[in-house]
């Protein structure tokens, strides 16, 4: 698992593109929504935790495609299939990449976008925790919808479809928790949830991811 | 060891390619692919290889002592040589990557982006690639692509190596590798016979 | 005798050519029944008015929304174990009908939500739930669309059921616990002591009936089609390789 890992955080280091993309993108949708809604501070406040948890799940929705397309296009995962790795540990892997290429900045930039929304202080510490709990979720997630399409040619808008529908529990324990946490409310509950719900896809999801690999190479 | 197929069917899609393949090549023997394009080479390749499961018949080998070598290098442009063959000694637990570089005359090229690479260079990194597997089946896969003579004789030379530590190796191609030992199967004697649909259940007449 | 036989295409053919009509009838005799019996002759509510009667369109549309997805599933596994065409074009043929489904319970849902909340839409748990299995259906259906091979498509389609099955579920607890809504409790339900009162219910039976009669003869229909639609791509393909 760690070679693949260290690949391909490597890969999207020196690939441009990729690395930053979800980031840039993250801050794009924060800015833009102050011209939609206008720029009272209460009213961004308040929306605030929905806006970028919101924003966080679209960025890391960007670069989804990218998991399983590149390898299948240049016969690599021809060649890992075939490898002593098992697929199961290449999804869990290539999620693994991706979060640390999109989730954590994601979650380490949130507190600064969070300024530039207004988000009460108290619900930055909530925000982050959320993030950090939730976007592996939204990784393994994307790494099955990755895996379902990687034989089509143009599977991007699939994805989305494919994507978004099973990224609706994460959002709303992740939003959760924060309008609770800067309201001063019981966070726990949701926020155990939100645990759930990763340690879940954690442990079910690389099975399906790698099936659905299978599938597609045969 | 060796591998023994008997009575294999293979399927590409839902068609079915190939049936009733069969042939036994003992250790430390090679075995060329020949039938023209479509014959179903890469099909049965894949299958060997575990990638498609077989529609019929049996493989006595285990699908993971096989290494594969597929059309497409499967080389990332960004990494250099080095990077690439590094990456592929990691996943197979293999040591050093400097003897299977030398195999291919890659110590040149090694700190070199595989995308400056020419194509040729590119197939001996990817054929160099074999050398770490360790594993005692080459599935190859039209392996001397963009390759000119000498490279043909070196990687003639790589086969030979792996064959004499008891390794088999399968290889499509169209050209003489020199390899005296190595027996020919023409698989286009195994195209499945009339236009390989007749094992799909949707052409039942009954269903009209 | 087993139920498995009618996996066999042919076997499956022959059977649901011959049940096809009567389903079929029977359908139409009850939803024309349980519709009119409903609509005509049962007293208005006495807070809701006339609106109430809505209820025999919302329930059953509703719950076969739900169960045509249960279908997939189960469909999908047996695909995925036995590996049945039958069943994978069932399944397939299941996923366009849950759809229309769910779009008439919430359209039904909104139409009846007007005159009794004053809005069409409200983001009530029930209501959001039925949304978001609209786009699991949504999900289902492209992915279908998008893959060529017929059985890399019924392969990746059940996975994709079995992962969305899990995931549907547990926006339904999401979404609950988001919000808690404005809807009136389950109309029918098992362990209720008293569901809504005999003159409404006897002919709401006879709709339920009638939609999971409705439900069945478009799976048959719709999936004799996909086997046709699969003979004529063999064929077709039999003709360019020959």
């Amino acid at each position: 698992m760690i070679p693949v890992l260290q690949r391909d955080l490597a890969l999207a280091v020196k690939g441009g593109g990729g690395f930053g993309l979800g980031l840039a993108f993250f801050l794009i949708i924060v800015v833009l929504v102050p011209f939609g809604v206008g720029p009272q501070s209460e009213l961004l406040s308040r929306i605030a935790p929905g806006i970028l948890w919101v924003g966080a799940l679209l960025s890391c929705l960007l670069s989804l495609d990218r998991i399983f397309q590149l390898d299948f296009e240049d016969g690599s995962l021809d060649l890992l299939a075939t490898s002593p790795l098992p697929l199961e540990t290449l999804a869990l892997a290539k999620a693994a990449a991706h979060w640390l290429t999109t989730g954590l900045p994601l979650t380490l930039a949130a507190p600064i976008l969070g300024l530039l929304l207004s988000l009460p202080t108290s619900a930055v510490f909530w925000l982050v925790l959320t993030l950090a709990i939730g976007t592996p979720a939204l990784s393994l997630i994307g790494a099955f919808g990755a895996a379902l399409t990687v034989g089509l040619k143009r599977g991007g808008l699939l994805l989305s479809i494919l994507v978004l529908p099973l990224y609706i529990p994460t959002l709303i324990f992740g939003a959760e928790v924060v309008r609770r946490g800067a309201d001063g409310l019981a966070t726990a509950t949701p926020l155990l949830f939100l645990g759930g719900i990763t340690a879940g896809a954690l442990a079910i999801l690389p099975f399906a991811t790698a099936a659905a690999v299978r599938i597609n190479l045969r | 060891m060796g591998i023994s197929v008997s009575n294999l069917a293979c399927e590409r899609g839902s068609t079915r390619i190939l049936e009733g393949v069969d042939f036994d090549v003992p250790d430390g023997q090679a075995l060329i692919l020949r039938g023209p394009n479509g014959a179903g080479k890469t099909t049965l390749l894949r299958c060997l290889a575990g990638l498609t499961p077989p529609a019929g018949g049996t493989l006595t080998h285990d699908t993971d002592d096989v290494a594969y070598a597929a059309h497409a290098d499967g080389l990332k442009a960004q990494l250099t040589a080095g990077e690439n063959l590094r990456f592929w000694a990691r996943v197979y637990g293999s040591g050093d990557i400097a003897p299977a570089a030398d195999a291919f005359r890659l110590h040149d090229l090694v700190d070199r982006p595989a995308q400056y690479l020419s194509a040729g260079q590119k197939r001996r990194l990817a054929l160099a690639r074999l050398t770490l597997t360790n594993r005692p089946i080459w599935c190859l896969d039209e392996p001397t692509v963009s390759l000119d003579a000498q490279n043909v004789g070196r990687f003639a030379d790589a086969v030979r190596a792996h064959m004499a530590g008891g390794g088999v190796a399968l290889i499509a191609t169209h050209i003489d590798l020199g390899l005296d030992t190595a027996r020919v199967l023409d698989i286009s004697q195994f195209t499945a016979s009339a236009d390989g649909t007749e094992h799909d259940p949707f052409l039942d007449e009954a269903l009209s | 005798m087993s139920i498995w036989k009618y996996a066999n295409p042919k076997k499956f053919m022959e059977t649901s050519g011959w049940l096809l009509p009567y389903v079929t009838v029977s359908a139409v005799v009850c939803l024309c029944v349980g519709l009119v019996w409903g609509f005509f002759f049962t007293p208005d509510d006495f807070r809701q008015g006339s609106t109430v009667k809505i209820i025999y369109l919302h329930v059953p549309s509703a719950l076969m929304a739900i169960n045509a997805w249960l279908m997939m599933l189960v469909a999908s596994l047996v695909w995925l174990v036995r590996r049945h065409h039958v069943s994978a074009l069932a399944a397939k043929a299941a996923a366009p009908v849950g759809v229309t489904m769910t779009l008439i319970a919430l359209a039904t849902g909104a139409i009846w939500g007007e005159p009794l909340w004053g809005t069409y839409w409200a983001w009530d748990p029930r209501l959001t739930s039925f949304l978001i299995l609209f786009l699991f259906y949504l999900g289902y259906m492209a992915l279908w669309e998008a893959i060529e091979d017929p059985d890399t498509a019924a392969d990746l389609t059940s996975v994709l059921c079995l992962v969305g099955s899990v995931f549907a579920l547990l926006s339904r607890y999401a979404v609950n616990f988001w919000n808690q809504g404005l809807h009136q409790g389950a109309s029918l339900s098992l362990d209720k002591e008293k569901n809504v009162a005999d003159v409404f219910y006897h002919p709401l039976l006879v709709s339920i009936a009638g939609f999971v009669l409705l439900f069945l003869a478009l799976v048959l229909l719709r999936t004799r089609t996909e086997i046709r639609a699969r003979r004529l791509k063999a064929l077709l393909r039999r003709e360019q390789t020959a």
